[in-house]
């Protein structure tokens, strides 16, 4: 009866992790869809609490009673975990999100990791089980160690890729040891818990070096592999326990958020191979051929730049990481609301990777209340920016970077680019002459259209905003 | 040999899974192909939040836990806290990104 009654919990978890993944793919019924699926995962959480019966040998137990410690535990656990991750998930801006995917992604991983390690004593001699244990413990522990150091990337306390001596080779060979230790353990039937620590050591250091040397633009294609890495280990741990909603919700994050990894690598052009072994974001590349031809830089001023917005037909603005990192999301909607007032039309053009992650302008724009329909797609803004009086461009850089189209030395040439330089004018908001997230040179600022606008986001934009209403 | 034998005869064993395996792979592509750009960040947060279900796993071990086994109680208590942060934390994450798309 407990039994059956705990399968159907699983069944309806199984089904609101579907439903619910499937209406995030549309903006209207994205916030409910995943309101079916905390409530499905409520469900499968306390169906295993209250449902719970011992099994020896497959056979319930039925005089077996739980000791209160262990509820005691995990109702402690399940508490101060609601507290810390419903407070941080709350206080965190909107800027750093993705971090905090990152974090709680590795949370997910360690967990797995240690649900292995727990199980692992108890399943000696089991092929099948060991097998599922010691890959959950593996991939587990690659994506928590691997999130962590994404984590500190993208929090920027750890700053440029570190690149050991032929790393390709040395992670390639890590890897393949780490997992023919774990296929050792298993086909021996070790039995030691000293062994199965060292393998966790190893695939802890294993994601270390997976992630150290890969840098800059590159981080949330390497989130989202990590995301699909934890969803596998939960699959492990479902196939291990039998347990249908530990599966279907591991396998559905794997394979979709392998699919995501993919969409992210097609939207910059590159293989995903070519993200994790090949160098990017590194220094070699800013003196690329063409440099030389470079001409020179011309600047802006307030005053200049507010008449000449005024007397615009059509503004594009193209916002980038810089913008979110000014927190200047809501000065540039006041900027939009200003020039919409005066008859400018304003639209606001979006680069599948413009932030950190794909959509995460969109985030920060509308959480300062942008309309949805002002935020127009890259394929459908491009043969608009002919009839553009100017381009507004605010801390996007490698977005915007010609190079992509026309130096074919350059990182992210084939990347697809905003075509900015096919408006009439185009202004580049930036605090200095700096290189951008991936680290190159851009061409667009030497364009005889340009014009630099340099300061703070949020400041230079705020006396844009002050000037134009003086007039 | 002997190796080869325990996988196949897990495999025949286990055939239900295997297929189950497969069907909810293809189920994973099928519900994310076509989703805009603009939910993609939303919708990577969301997923992460779902594999969070691996906390099931985690409760369950610690169910069958020794209570006379102090490393294993240790263990269970940190992989179920963890567990809850990412379940929590994912899904109240991006509960916050997707409140911003309502419709004004």
């Amino acid at each position: 009866m407990k039994t059956n009654l705990l399968e159907i919990c699983y069944l309806i978890g199984s089904v609101t992790f579907i439903l619910g993944l499937k209406m995030m793919g549309n903006a209207k019924t994205a916030r409910k869809g995943n309101l079916i699926g905390a409530a499905g995962m409520i469900i499968a959480i306390l169906g295993t609490i209250v449902l719970f019966q011992k099994k020896e040998d497959g056979i319930v137990d039925i005089n077996y009673q739980v000791p209160a410690l262990i509820y005691g535990l995990i109702a402690g656990a399940i508490l101060l975990g609601t507290i810390i991750g419903w407070m941080t998930a709350k206080k965190v801006q909107m800027t750093k999100m993705p971090e905090l995917v990152s974090m709680f992604n590795g949370m997910g991983g360690a967990c797995a990791a240690l649900i292995g390690l727990m199980e692992f004593h108890n399943n000696i001699g089991h092929t099948g089980a060991s097998i599922a244990i010691v890959l959950s413990v593996i991939i587990g522990s690659i994506s928590f160690s691997g999130s962590v150091i994404a984590f500190l990337k993208l929090n920027g306390t750890m700053g440029q890729p570190i690149r050991l001596p032929a790393y390709n080779i040395l992670n390639t060979l890590v890897m393949i040891s780490v997992f023919a230790f774990g296929g050792y353990i298993v086909y021996n039937h070790l039995d030691s818990n000293m062994i199965l620590y060292a393998l966790f050591g190893a695939a802890i250091i294993y994601g270390v070096l997976f992630t150290i040397p890969i840098g800059g633009a590159d981080m949330p294609v390497v989130i989202s592999l990590l995301n699909s890495f934890t969803g596998l280990a939960a699959a492990f741990g479902g196939f291990l326990y039998d347990n249908k909603v530990m599966l279907t919700g591991g396998i559905l994050v794997g394979s979709a958020g392998t699919l995501l990894t993919l969409i992210m690598c097609k939207a910059m052009n590159r293989p995903l191979s070519n993200v994790i072994f090949g160098a990017f974001g590194g220094g070699a590349s800013t003196a690329g051929p063409g440099s030389d031809a470079k001409g020179s830089i011309k600047d802006i001023g307030v005053a200049d730049l507010a008449v000449l917005l005024n007397y615009s037909k059509k503004v594009v603005i193209v916002p980038g990481y810089g913008l979110a990192v000014a927190q200047a999301q809501h000065v540039i909607h006041e900027l939009e609301l200003l020039l919409e007032e005066r008859g400018v039309e304003v639209k606001y053009a979006i680069h599948p990777v413009a932030g950190r992650m794909p959509g995460h302008m969109n985030v920060l724009l509308a959480e300062s209340n942008v309309a949805y329909e002002k935020l127009v797609e890259m394929d459908d803004i491009n043969p608009e920016f002919e009839q553009t009086d100017v381009v507004l461009v605010v801390g996007a850089n490698d977005v915007v970077n010609p190079a992509a189209k026309t130096d074919p030395s350059s990182p992210i040439y084939g990347m697809p680019i905003l075509e900015v330089n096919k408006a009439k004018n185009i202004i580049i908001n930036k605090r200095s002459m700096s290189a951008g997230y991936a680290g190159i040179d851009n061409l667009l600022f030497y364009d005889p259209k340009a014009s630099m606008f340099f300061g703070d986001a949020k400041k230079a934009l705020t006396d844009l905003v002050a000037e134009l209403k003086t007039m | 040999m002997e190796i080869i034998r325990h996988i196949f005869s897990f495999f025949g064993h286990h055939r239900e899974m295997f297929y189950f395996i497969v069907l909810s792979v293809f189920v994973g592509i099928e519900v994310i192909g076509g989703v805009p750009t603009v939910l993609h960040t939303p919708l990577m947060s969301g997923a992460n939040a779902i594999h969070g279900v691996v906390i099931v796993g985690a409760i369950y071990v610690m169910l069958n836990v020794n209570p006379d086994n102090t490393l294993a109680l240790i263990l269970g208590f940190l992989a179920v806290l963890l567990g809850t942060l990412n379940v929590v934390g994912g899904f109240v994450v991006t509960d916050r990104m997707l409140e911003m798309f309502k419709k004004k």
